[in-house]
């Protein structure tokens, strides 16, 4: 419904019920404001939005009213003009200043700063408080968060986000009266993994981004670029900051259907690995004395020669690099003799989770209707741990049910306090079933620990109890019976259902049952949505492009087939146990690697070559939502770095494939492969080089970037040209156009006035709703909507422990389980250190004890960790982390046998 | 650590409101009335009786300025400070204390036998100036009378 609001004499039209803050903001007014937010909505604590509302024509006098409490209703009459509404204003911000230090040019967020830019909008100009200012001792926050109390306005946002949006209970506010305090009741690290986010949610600096300080700069100095996310599949909007040939920082952009506002700690702070001592600058040639730095040219003439002489080549791509990259790597070897280095298990996992989404009828959601969804099930997956935003999206998922509640009683959505008032307890039906508990426990009606196939028969009888037509699974007990018709029911009686599971149980069988429930919904005619999980960030991609796995390599080796392998940013040595990755290396005459950081593959390679990471290359990463996005350059690379597709171009020319010489740019590799079946789309991920807006290219660095002509000084005094980019319509420069490019090209947030992240508002339609100028991304798969809903034939038996006998699950951790993000140190400081999980009666009776030695062997794997003891691990289970530095590599889940160091039964 | 009779009358009063949270205040009601405050190690024990983590009891107990975090003399004096008791004489009162005492608002004396907090109203305007010391009140304070009570409290 549409209402005719009259703001400052002049009709305007706006969404009825919507509160006016919200419609002021989304019509371009200025309209200062601290509590609220687009994400959080309104409570009316701060009383900074202010406005005056009029009776009719003739009332002259009106009322003072709060635009976030307030409802717009049609013929409506307010005033932000007003004198009195004005002064109002002035007076909050002015009270809200007297305790604040004043101490911007010390201050990390001067210069993008919301209270900076409110006391500015409000006129408030000069103290007149004579008084003492209140101060604070700060805290050790680990790695990421910095603190510093006295800045603070007491807007409450950050106890508001943390606990009600993040599902965090260690941060709180302390005190009363002119004394509130905002912080945890001891030092130490935050707990939660979106604690990053405090950092953009505080108005002012009390938070800031503990790592920027380490290497700062002020925004207005960072070249910035869109860039996506490299650190688990869901493929979160980034926008990273550079200077001085460094990332300083990543902050969150803005993509309504994916990430939000927001993003999980590994995203935001895992980039510092781009500055590793580790990179790879130079190519290097493995030589009796070690490793040492070559000319490109002749790395690439050398490897060209291998590839002209008749050499037999195969071509290792990976699913942590881009399109482009394993495009590029496929041409140069051959289809045939291209494989993606992931193992034949994880494979088999992706295609199964592809498979289930491109021939099945239902539809991914996009992590905005995993939001909006009042109902989940998740089968198998720790997504707290895999896809972090996967599990804020469901925290966001479990309001609903205290929004749909408030609604009963009149009350708007955006109404924050009176809905959680109203919701008390209530919230949406979740259920979660896993092998180990989760940082998602306490928002589930109903939690499972069970091997991944009881998780698995879980989900299959979940889809007997919804359809009579799905397969029967036998031996059921009685408790999951029970269960089951449970979950079933509460399924169905929602609205918007979604089921989440993954790859992360390492079991296909998970995946079907997931697909199997999300198919008896639909045969139901329900509204049904399956989000499945991924390994890596360019799984799917990978997956789309084809292309055998590790296995296949292998035994094109041991047939004696390869003369050359080449492997693109993939370290074997995470995929496979160091034996197999050995006899694989071993079986080669000549091996080439591309990477980003020195690793046990690099080490091997007669030839490595340093490639470009997310942020000095132009790319395209598909998401598991199936959303191709595109990621750009936020800076040139330096010294002999360069994009992996332009090294095996130069490779490949070099070699006499000429057809790679038309690749001058990304643009022209990407409509190479979008003639790849399913890759259609992916040139419509983003605006092409051609792109201009108003003639202009879209500058990376904003139009006060200082030092332009002194940074290189101490190298040179001539400044010299700007580097070139002629793969994207972006320009290394301050120069070129400075409004609104489309949004998969917006490289920062800023509108005059606006200099805090909240300029955000000046590029939505509607404030809170996506930034004008088409999607950022496109979705590659669909569902086929005349698609059968099928069910899966093969239902594992039940997992029964037996004695001495055990099964080792991955169990996966947001830091330290993923491979770029380890190498940053806030991130390597928050892993935990390799252990080796039993269940409590496990440990007992095994005589373990919390700490212990013990011994794991897997196979002919075997390796000794100390145990760690989790409470509700189901017994007969072994927990290993996951990815985790120091722990061997085992394909999982798998049999196997452990026994204690210091004697004990075996 | 808390002692035996203090966990089951926290439990009791958990048993008692339905919903742990819900007891909290009186939970550190329990520890405090025992021990004249509430200190960290009772704080973090407390908390995980009434189901709640030590930053959201602590969030309650530095809310309620009757829950006392920091160690407080043997008795608490309250003065009020609010309107009527200002227009009548808080200031003298205060003066006074301070000059007997030689403690002001939020100190405790050396000996540890009084702790002068404020406090907003005490519900005895009609006798304004007035202070509670422990669960007695006081009004119509004047110095001489200050003195007499003062020596009732040892």
């Amino acid at each position: 419904m549409v209402a005719t609001l009259h703001i400052d004499g002049a009709a305007y039209s706006v969404k009825e019920g919507q509160n006016l803050l919200q419609a002021c903001l989304s019509l371009g007014f200025n309209l200062p404001y601290f509590c609220w937010h687009p994400a959080m909505h309104s409570v009316g604590a701060c009383r900074q939005c202010a406005v005056k509302q009029f009776k009719d024509e003739k009332d002259t006098r009106g009322k003072i009213i709060m635009s976030c409490m307030t409802p717009a209703t049609e013929g409506m009459r307010i005033s932000i003009e007003d004198p009195e509404a004005r002064a109002f204003r002035a007076g909050v911000i002015e009270a809200l200043m007297v305790n604040h230090p004043h101490d911007c040019p010390v201050c990390d967020e001067g210069g993008e700063c919301h209270l900076q830019d409110m006391t500015v909008m409000t006129g408030h100009v000069c103290r007149r408080a004579r008084v003492r200012k209140r101060t604070h001792r700060n805290q050790d926050m680990g790695p990421f968060v910095n603190h510093e109390m006295n800045r603070c306005i007491a807007c409450y946002r950050c106890v508001r986000y943390y606990r009600e949006l993040a599902g965090g209970r260690d941060l709180d506010v302390f005190g009363w009266h002119h004394h509130v305090y905002f912080g945890r009741q001891v030092d130490g690290p935050l707990e939660s993994e979106f604690s990053g986010n405090l950092v953009e949610v505080c108005p002012t600096g009390v938070f800031t981004d503990k790592t920027l300080k380490g290497h700062y700069a002020r925004k207005w100095d960072l070249q910035t670029a869109p860039s996506v996310c490299v650190h688990c599949s869901l493929g979160c909007n980034t926008i990273p900051g550079e200077r001085y040939g460094e990332l300083r920082r990543v902050r969150n952009r803005f993509n309504e259907e994916v990430n939000g506002y927001f993003l999980c700690d590994r995203g935001r702070y895992g980039y510092e690995y781009e500055n590793s001592d580790l990179r790879l600058r130079h190519p290097l040639r493995l030589g009796a004395e070690g490793p040492r730095p070559i000319p490109s040219a002749e790395a690439v003439s050398y490897v060209a020669g291998l590839l002209r002489n008749g050499g037999r080549v195969l071509g290792i791509g990976s699913p942590r690099a881009s399109l482009e990259g394993n495009f590029a790597l496929r041409a140069l070897v051959g289809a045939g003799r291209f494989f993606i280095g992931w193992p034949e298990r994880e494979r088999a996992l992706v295609t199964t989770a592809l498979r289930l989404l491109r021939e099945g009828a239902i539809r991914t959601p996009c992590l905005r209707e995993v939001r909006e969804a009042d109902a989940a099930l998740a089968l198998g997956e720790d997504v707290s741990n895999t896809a972090p935003m996967l599990a804020f999206a469901l925290r966001q998922c479990a309001m609903q049910r205290k929004i749909k509640v408030a609604a009963a009683f009149g009350i708007a959505p955006w109404d924050s306090d009176a809905v959680r008032l109203v919701g008390q307890d209530e919230k949406s039906p979740i259920f979660i079933a896993t092998p180990c508990g989760t940082r998602l426990d306490d928002i589930a009606t109903r939690l499972w620990r069970a091997a991944p196939e009881e998780i698995a028969r879980l989900g299959f009888a979940v889809a007997k109890a919804l359809d009579p037509d799905a397969p029967e699974v036998p031996d059921l007990s009685d408790e999951a019976k029970s269960s089951a018709r449970d979950i079933a029911a509460a399924l169905r009686e929602a609205e918007r259902p979604v089921v989440v599971s993954g790859t992360g149980a390492g079991s296909p069988a998970v995946l079907e049952a997931a697909g199997a429930v999300a198919a008896a919904l639909r045969r139901l005619g329900r509204n049904v949505q399956l989000s499945l999980v991924l390994p890596e960030c360019n799984s799917a991609g990978a997956a789309l492009l084809g292309g055998g796995s590790l296995a296949g390599a292998l035994s094109e080796v041991r047939k004696g087939q390869v003369d050359t392998l080449i492997i693109l940013e993939n370290d074997l040595y995470r995929r496979l146990n160091a034996e197999a990755a050995d006899a694989l290396l071993a079986g080669v005459k000549h091996l080439m690697v591309l990477d980003h950081l020195a690793n046990a593959t690099t080490a091997r390679a007669e030839v490595a070559l340093p490639c470009a990471t997310f942020a000095e290359s132009e790319g395209t990463l598909v998401s598991q939502e199936g959303r191709a996005q595109r990621f750009f350059a936020v800076h040139p690379a330096r010294g002999e770095v360069r994009e992996s597709w332009r090294w095996l171009r130069e490779i490949g020319m070099a070699a006499g494939q000429s057809e790679m010489a038309a690749w001058q740019t990304t643009d022209d590799l990407i409509q190479t492969l979008s003639q790849e079946p399913g890759l259609s789309g992916v040139k419509e991920a983003a605006p092409g080089r051609e792109f201009r807006a108003a003639g202009q290219k879209i500058p990376r660095q904003p139009h006060r970037y200082s030092g332009r002509t002194a940074m290189g000084a101490d190298v040179s005094v001539h400044e010299p040209p700007p580097p070139e980019d002629r793969d994207s319509p972006l320009a290394f420069s301050m120069e070129g156009y400075q409004g609104q490019p489309p949004a998969a090209l917006v490289p920062r947030y800023w509108a005059p006035g606006w200099n805090s992240d909240h300029a955000l508002n000046k590029f939505q339609g509607e404030v809170g709703g996506a930034v004008r100028g088409g999607p950022a991304g496109v979705r590659l798969i669909e569902p086929a909507a005349d698609a059968p809903a099928r069910y899966a034939a093969e239902i594992p038996p039940p997992f029964q422990p037996a004695e001495g006998q055990w099964l080792v699950v991955a169990l996966h951790h947001v830091f330290g389980s993923e491979e770029l993000s380890a190498h940053t140190p806030g991130v390597a400081q928050l892993a935990p250190r390799p252990y080796l999980g039993l269940s409590p009666e496990d440990a007992q009776r095994c005589g373990v004890g919390e700490g212990d030695p013990v011994e794991l062997a897997v196979g002919s794997s075997v390796q000794q960790l100390p145990a760690r003891i989790i409470p509700g691990l189901p017994r007969g289970l072994l927990g290993l982390p996951a990815g985790l530095a120091g722990v061997k590599v085992v394909e999982l889940p798998a049999g196997g046998r452990v026994r204690s160091v210091t004697g004990g039964p075996p | 650590m808390l002692t035996e009779s203090e966990k089951e009358e926290i439990a009791e009063e958990v048993k008692r409101a339905g919903h742990a949270r819900a007891a909290c205040v009186d939970a550190l009601r329990i520890v405090q009335r025992r021990r004249g405050w509430v200190c960290d190690e009772a704080l973090r024990e407390v908390a995980a009786l009434v189901d709640m983590t030590p930053a959201e009891l602590d969030s309650v107990a530095t809310f309620y300025s009757l829950i006392y975090r920091k160690p407080v003399g043997r008795h608490v004096i309250l003065l009020c400070d609010s309107v009527v008791c200002w227009v009548m004489g808080h200031e003298t009162a205060l003066e006074h204390l301070t000059r007997r005492l030689g403690i002001t608002l939020g100190e405790t004396t050396a000996d540890g036998r009084f702790t002068i907090l404020p406090t907003a109203c005490l519900g005895a305007c009609d006798r304004a100036p007035a202070m509670m010391v422990d669960e007695e009140i006081h009004g119509d304070l004047t110095p001489e009378k200050i003195d007499r009570i003062l020596e009732q409290y040892r």
